[in-house]
């Protein structure tokens, strides 16, 4: 084991450089988040990811924002164990039926200001599976989203351009 | 004595490697206790509105069929009170189709959860009554305390309900309530177009959605007589094994992270990270989806698709040892893995569990050796095997497969044939069925087409039905802080249990 934490403190970071902000994240932004939220978050955000029905593809690619090549905590970001210490939640897959009060009460249990970020097609407006008696549909049929996260999945890659939006947009 | 092919060769419609008759009631009380003696296992178990089926594999000579009962009155001998792996399956088909499995054990809804708006959506369509409220299994006792949790959790992980009842640490009882990722995808499925059904088969559990792909395809050309060129069969089993030594590294590291040993975690994800990005340059998509259609594979190798992945392979060969070193030599972690949630052999058989929750526990069967479809039938590989149970044989099996799958895309690579990548499909009313190894075991599809080359019906099993419920049994006796070890040294899919 020190033979690689001892390698590891001579190589260089895997770490890339931050996508562009995602212009149509901003102009989505713009137009739903009010600036007294904005003052009041300053540039930490915790996300408290709440899977409504996924196909599971969309964490996969979630999990990765927190790999060495990605590293999402450098940007302030953090997840949360509990939707109680929250600023956003980040909420995948079509809305199950199932899902939906615990979607619900998740989203109560989030103090304000809060923003609700829909990750993947199927979070825009139930994807693929739209349609089936044990779809709702998406994200923003139960929970008012702020910001949506296209692709199917979206690649870490497009989940950080869209996350950034969200913290540029405040600052 | 009567064999399962004796059964399955005196009907009329044979056909492939996994024959559908139709059956008496009498073979159909037969068959439940052939599951019960052992000497049958349960493939799948589903249905239709007035037909129930179950899939099964004769333990001796492996032959492989579908027996199915006609059900008129919408009522059949339950499969359940001779074998414990057809329980949850049979609550599903009561939830889904309306059939009543008479003398079935438990009685309580699996998936409907009392949300749908309708009941039986597969069958014939009602509306929904009033559901009371669902009933945990009583315990008693002095000084029990229960922990539910869920179905939101505190990592990022699906969602679905876990009651614990603990006595001071000691979990006495896990019991677990599924369903909440349930998005009617067999509903989905009628009458949908190929091109449709196969993303969204693709789409059953995104981490399996290769294999899902795969066995979607194989049940449909099972169906429609298509064959797929050479070169189509190994660029699956390409990304076949790029999936599962994704999986496989991701998950090493989540275990050890999971014994609080985040070093272990931050180097997978690394790896794992590597292998997404060269199949993404290899084939256009990160976890290579919609890229397995019937007939064939959408798009060939990209150029440097090969030569990326040979890289990447010599990466992992000279970087992975070291990582297993550390997995091996550090005491704190080896005293979280070995000797917890062990799983008894027997209820590996009993459940017929594949994959490496199976083969952790004494259960050879890997459908890529049983059941061996093109290319792998030509190629050199071992099934990994360990008899002890635990946490740790799981994570050493998953290493061995990952050793195997490297030396398999080396295999594939050196032989990959020229020419044509699909096959047209051409359309008609048939039936076909499929199993194919995923990371986390076989995945089964069934598949009626029409005429018009839309899906009729169609069914998928993921491996995460019997093994499940042996997460119940794993954690018995162990501390709850050692469920979240436990549990993802199974790794099921919520998404693909649920449909």
């Amino acid at each position: 084991m020190r033979k690689l934490l001892y390698k590891s403190i001579l190589s260089l970071p895997l770490t890339e450089r931050a996508p562009p902000v995602d212009e149509r994240a901003l102009a989505e932004l713009a137009q739903n988040v009010q600036a007294a939220a904005r003052l009041r978050l300053g540039r930490s955000l915790a996300i408290r990811q709440v899977d409504a029905g996924s196909c599971n593809g969309c964490e996969l690619e979630i999990h990765a924002l927190n790999n060495a090549f990605y590293d999402l905590e450098r940007f302030g970001f953090h997840f949360v164990a509990s939707p109680r210490h929250a600023d956003v939640l980040l909420v995948t897959g079509p809305v199950t039926t199932n899902m939906r009060e615990a979607l619900e009460r998740t989203y109560a249990a989030t103090p304000d200001p809060k923003w609700v970020v829909a990750v993947g097609d199927c979070a825009l407006d139930g994807g693929i599976f739209a349609g089936g008696y044990g779809v709702v549909g998406g994200v923003s049929a139960v929970v008012p989203v702020d910001l949506h996260i296209r692709g199917c999945p979206p690649s870490p890659r497009d989940l950080l351009a869209g996350l950034l939006a969200l913290l540029s947009h405040q600052s | 004595m009567t064999t399962l092919p004796k059964i399955l060769g005196g009907g009329t419609d044979v056909t492939g490697r996994w024959p559908r008759v139709a059956v008496s009631s009498k073979v159909w009380e037969f068959a439940g206790q052939q599951l019960e003696k052992g000497a049958w296992t349960l493939v799948a178990h589903w249905a239709e509105p007035a037909m129930v089926h179950a899939a099964l594999r004769e333990r001796g000579s492996g032959a492989t069929g579908i027996l199915s009962l006609d059900v008129p009155d919408r009522r059949y001998p339950s499969l359940g009170r001779h074998c414990l792996s057809a329980r949850r399956p049979e609550r599903a088909i009561r939830d889904l189709v309306g059939l009543e499995p008479e003398g079935a054990p438990d009685p309580r809804p699996w998936l409907d959860h009392g949300k749908w708006g309708l009941r039986h959506p597969l069958g014939e369509r009602g509306a929904a009554g009033d559901m009371e409220s669902y009933r945990f299994l009583p315990v008693e006792g002095e000084g029990l305390h229960q922990i539910p949790v869920g179905p939101v959790h505190a990592g990022i992980i699906e969602p679905g309900h876990f009651r614990f009842t603990a006595s001071g640490e000691t979990v006495v009882r896990l019991e677990e309530r599924l369903g909440y990722a349930h998005k009617g995808i067999e509903a989905l499925l009628i009458d949908a177009p190929l091109e449709r059904a196969a993303k969204i088969a693709g789409r059953a559990s995104g981490d399996s959605t290769v294999a899902y792909a795969v066995a979607f395809a194989q049940a449909v050309e099972a169906a429609c007589d298509t064959a797929v060129p050479p070169r189509a069969a190994y660029l699956r089993a390409v990304m076949l094994e790029l999936e599962r030594i994704a999986n496989h590294v991701g998950d090493i590291g989540a275990i050890c992270n999971d014994a609080a040993f985040s070093l272990m975690h931050t180097h997978c994800a690394i790896m794992r990270e590597r292998i997404l990005r060269a199949a993404d340059i290899a084939f256009g998509h990160r976890l290579m989806m919609d890229r397995v259609v019937p007939g064939g594979v959408a798009n060939d190798i990209a150029p440097d698709g090969k030569n990326q992945i040979v890289k990447l392979l010599a990466l992992i060969t000279r970087q992975f040892p070291a990582l297993i070193a550390i997995y091996e030599d550090t005491a704190s972690l080896q005293d979280r893995t070995v000797r917890t949630g062990l799983l008894r052999h027997d209820l590996v058989m009993q459940f017929g569990a594949g994959g490496f929750v199976g083969r952790a526990s004494g259960r050879t069967f890997d459908a890529r050796k049983n059941l061996p479809c093109p290319p792998y039938d030509t190629l050199k590989f071992e099934i990994p095997m360990l008899e002890r149970g635990d946490v740790d044989a799981r994570v050493r099996i998953r290493i061995r497969e990952v050793e195997q799958s490297i030396s398999l895309l080396g295999q594939l690579f050196a032989q990959l044939p020229d020419g044509d990548i699909r096959t047209p499909v051409a359309p008609r009313a048939a039936e076909g069925s499929a199993l194919v190894e995923g990371f986390r075991g076989d995945v089964f599809v069934w598949v009626r087409m029409n005429e018009n080359g839309s899906v009729a019906r169609c069914h998928l099993r993921d491996p995460s039905w019997f093994q499940w419920p042996l997460l119940e049994a794993a954690i018995d006796g162990n501390i709850v802080a050692d469920f979240p070890l436990c549990n993802k040294s199974f790794n099921c899919s919520y998404a693909g249990h649920d449909l």
